[in-house]
């Protein structure tokens, strides 16, 4: 059914649809709307599930494997410092191999303290061994959801599905809601692989020395390779189950004849499409490549769609400060071509059409850009600290500068 | 695309109010995407929301720089910088204030647009009277369907009645009609002189 619903309210219903028998939840923004809607149904008793308000995320996660361990679906929410403070856990239920399913609404890492988007936070856990799939809109994120709990319990591998943190998040947007009966038919029950059964005792997690630990982790590479199979075959179901094209590795747009094709990932998307339309409309043959699926990285897919391309640019909402861009790299190896990173959105800072016009009108791009980066204010700052020792700290002496009192719009 | 941002303090509804807007553009088989300004939530704190209204599909998820209209919920934050900036000479603006523009301080402001596109409208007061409190947002919409007509009145109240229920819908509800017929008789009176 057609909704105006907030990202936030439309995953929650989905997630109530999958019919999940454990829930843990700590706040933190902006994630809290999606397990206070889910805690609300489970006390109108509309979702039959164990709902856990725990005392951290590190205890959300932790609770989420041992209810994952005892053969329940289990999910769970984070953003943040949040998915930092859980990120022991978060490992571990990979390497448990427990297919839980989280929502990482994704925001900024301080310091400085900064509640806004970007995703610094999925990107932190790159290589935890979870499926990363990032969401362009809110239906979107409310069918990854749906294919998660699928690709994941199908797997036994853990599934982070990452929405944008206020843009999706709190965003209203029109979504179309699925009937239980689809979901009850697109996700078959949770047959645990592993289960801690009273009646046929198992251990799990036992201490795994050299003998077998490369064996362990060279399993858990296989089923990555075996997700980059089953994304597209669990899209083409739910395309035919839902009528509705979601999810999948890659999605290109007007990348076939495209010279400049753009890279991106989540609702930044969406923005990059305006700006692409504009530029084709000018003569100009730009195309946009978006990975829906970061881990796996599917690096045939992506050479697939860039392989006429003559340049790539990366857009990115993380920074590895020292390297670069984080995409990039996994662009890089899968590509030989001609590739510019761009640092855009972060900490909040808004992605525009404006700037993206402009930054994509210019012939010559530098390896790494940051799109709208204040220089003045930047000159001002290495100023001060080539001039005295004790320059003080830097956010703060940018923020003076700005004058700032309030947040602005962009 | 039809683009309105919203000015107000929190706790006065802003987010709502663009909420109510979305859900109102919906009902009429219309696109719609509504958001926040993503400001640190505090009562009284100046805080913004967007929404956009469009016959196919929104992608973008910028903010709204270039508005096409403006509603203003708290006249305090009238001469606060930036509160008009994107607003270009065919946009609408709807001020929440009991005082003409000329006591606000905008008449030469106002000169810059078409006069029958700006107007006041005594959006808390309209509310206290029908809803008993000073939250002025359903009222604003109201006018705002009068000032506009990017949404009809109708789809308005459709919108207050999903989103509230009892006392609360049917005080909001008629402080969006008051504000309505505030504003249409307004206008017709500018556009008459």
């Amino acid at each position: 059914m057609l909704k105006q619903i907030e990202g936030s309210r439309a995953v929650a219903e989905a997630v109530a649809m999958c019919r999940p028998q454990v829930i843990c939840a700590y706040p933190i923004t902006p994630q809290t709307h999606i397990v206070e809607a889910l805690s609300a149904m489970v006390k109108k008793e509309e979702l039959a599930a164990e709902f856990l308000n725990v005392e951290s995320e590190f205890a959300a996660m932790s609770v989420a494997i041992g209810a994952a361990a005892a053969g329940a679906r289990s999910y769970t929410a984070t953003a943040s410092q949040g998915l930092l403070y859980m990120s022991e856990a978060v490992w571990n239920a990979a390497g448990l191999g427990l297919p839980i399913v989280m929502t990482v609404a994704n925001r900024a890492i301080g310091a400085p303290i900064n509640i806004w988007n970007d995703h610094s936070d999925a990107m932190s856990q790159r290589d935890a061994g979870w499926l990363q799939l990032y969401a362009e809109t809110s239906q979107e994120a409310l069918d990854l959801h749906v294919q998660a709990f699928r690709i994941a319990e199908e797997l036994s591998v853990p599934v982070m599905v990452c929405m944008d943190g206020f843009l999706l998040t709190h965003a209203s947007e029109r979504a179309d809601i699925p009937e239980q009966a689809q979901v009850d038919a697109f996700l078959p029950r949770y047959e645990p692989r592993q289960v801690l059964d009273p009646g046929e005792p198992v251990s799990i997690g036992a201490m795994v020395g050299p003998e077998a630990f490369t064996e362990v982790r060279y399993l858990a590479y296989e089923r990555m390779r075996q997700a980059l199979e089953l994304i597209p075959a669990v899209r083409a179901g739910f395309a035919a189950g839902f009528g509705r094209d979601s999810g999948g590795l890659v999605r290109p747009y007007l990348t076939e004849d495209a010279e400049t094709v753009v890279v991106a990932l989540g609702s930044v998307l969406g923005t990059i499409k305006d700006t692409v339309d504009e530029l084709r409309a000018s003569g100009r043959k730009v195309g946009l490549l978006g990975i829906t699926s970061f881990r796996p990285f599917p690096a045939a897919a992506v050479r697939d769609a860039l392989g006429g391309a003559r340049r790539v640019v990366v857009v990115e909402r993380a920074l590895a400060p020292g390297s670069g861009g984080i995409v990039t790299a996994d662009i890089r190896a899968a590509v030989d071509l001609e590739i510019c990173t761009v640092i855009a959105g972060l900490g909040g800072r808004a992605v525009t059409r404006k700037s993206l016009l402009s930054l994509l009108q210019t012939s010559e791009l530098p390896s790494l850009t940051f799109l709208d980066l204040n220089t003045t204010l930047v000159e001002a700052e290495v100023a001060r600290m080539s001039a005295a020792r004790r320059s003080g700290p830097s956010p703060e002496n940018l923020l003076r500068d700005l004058g700032i009192t309030a947040s602005r719009i962009g | 695309m039809f683009q309105v941002r919203f000015h107000g303090r929190g706790g006065q509804g802003v987010v709502t109010a663009a909420e109510l807007l979305a859900s109102a553009a919906f009902r009429e088989d219309r696109h719609a995407q509504a958001f926040p300004s993503f400001g640190s939530e505090r009562m009284g704190a100046p805080v913004m929301s967007f929404c956009r209204i469009d016959d196919k599909p929104i992608r973008t998820h910028e903010p709204v720089t270039e508005p096409d209209a403006l509603i203003i919920q708290d006249p305090t934050l009238l001469h606060q910088a930036d509160l008009f900036a994107g607003l270009g000479p065919d946009g609408y603006m709807l001020v929440n204030a009991t005082r003409g523009f000329g006591e606000l301080g905008l008449d030469e402001f106002v000169q810059g647009f078409h006069r029958d596109r700006l107007l006041v409208v005594p959006a808390s007061s309209l509310a206290m009277i029908h809803l008993g409190r000073p939250l002025p947002g359903a009222a604003l919409l109201g006018g705002f369907a009068a000032l506009t007509w990017a949404v009809s009145l109708d789809s308005v109240l459709a919108a207050i009645n999903e989103r509230f229920t009892g006392k609360v819908a049917e005080g909001n509800a008629a402080a969006a009609r008051a504000a309505f017929d505030f504003v249409r008789d307004e206008r017709e009176a500018l556009t008459d002189a």
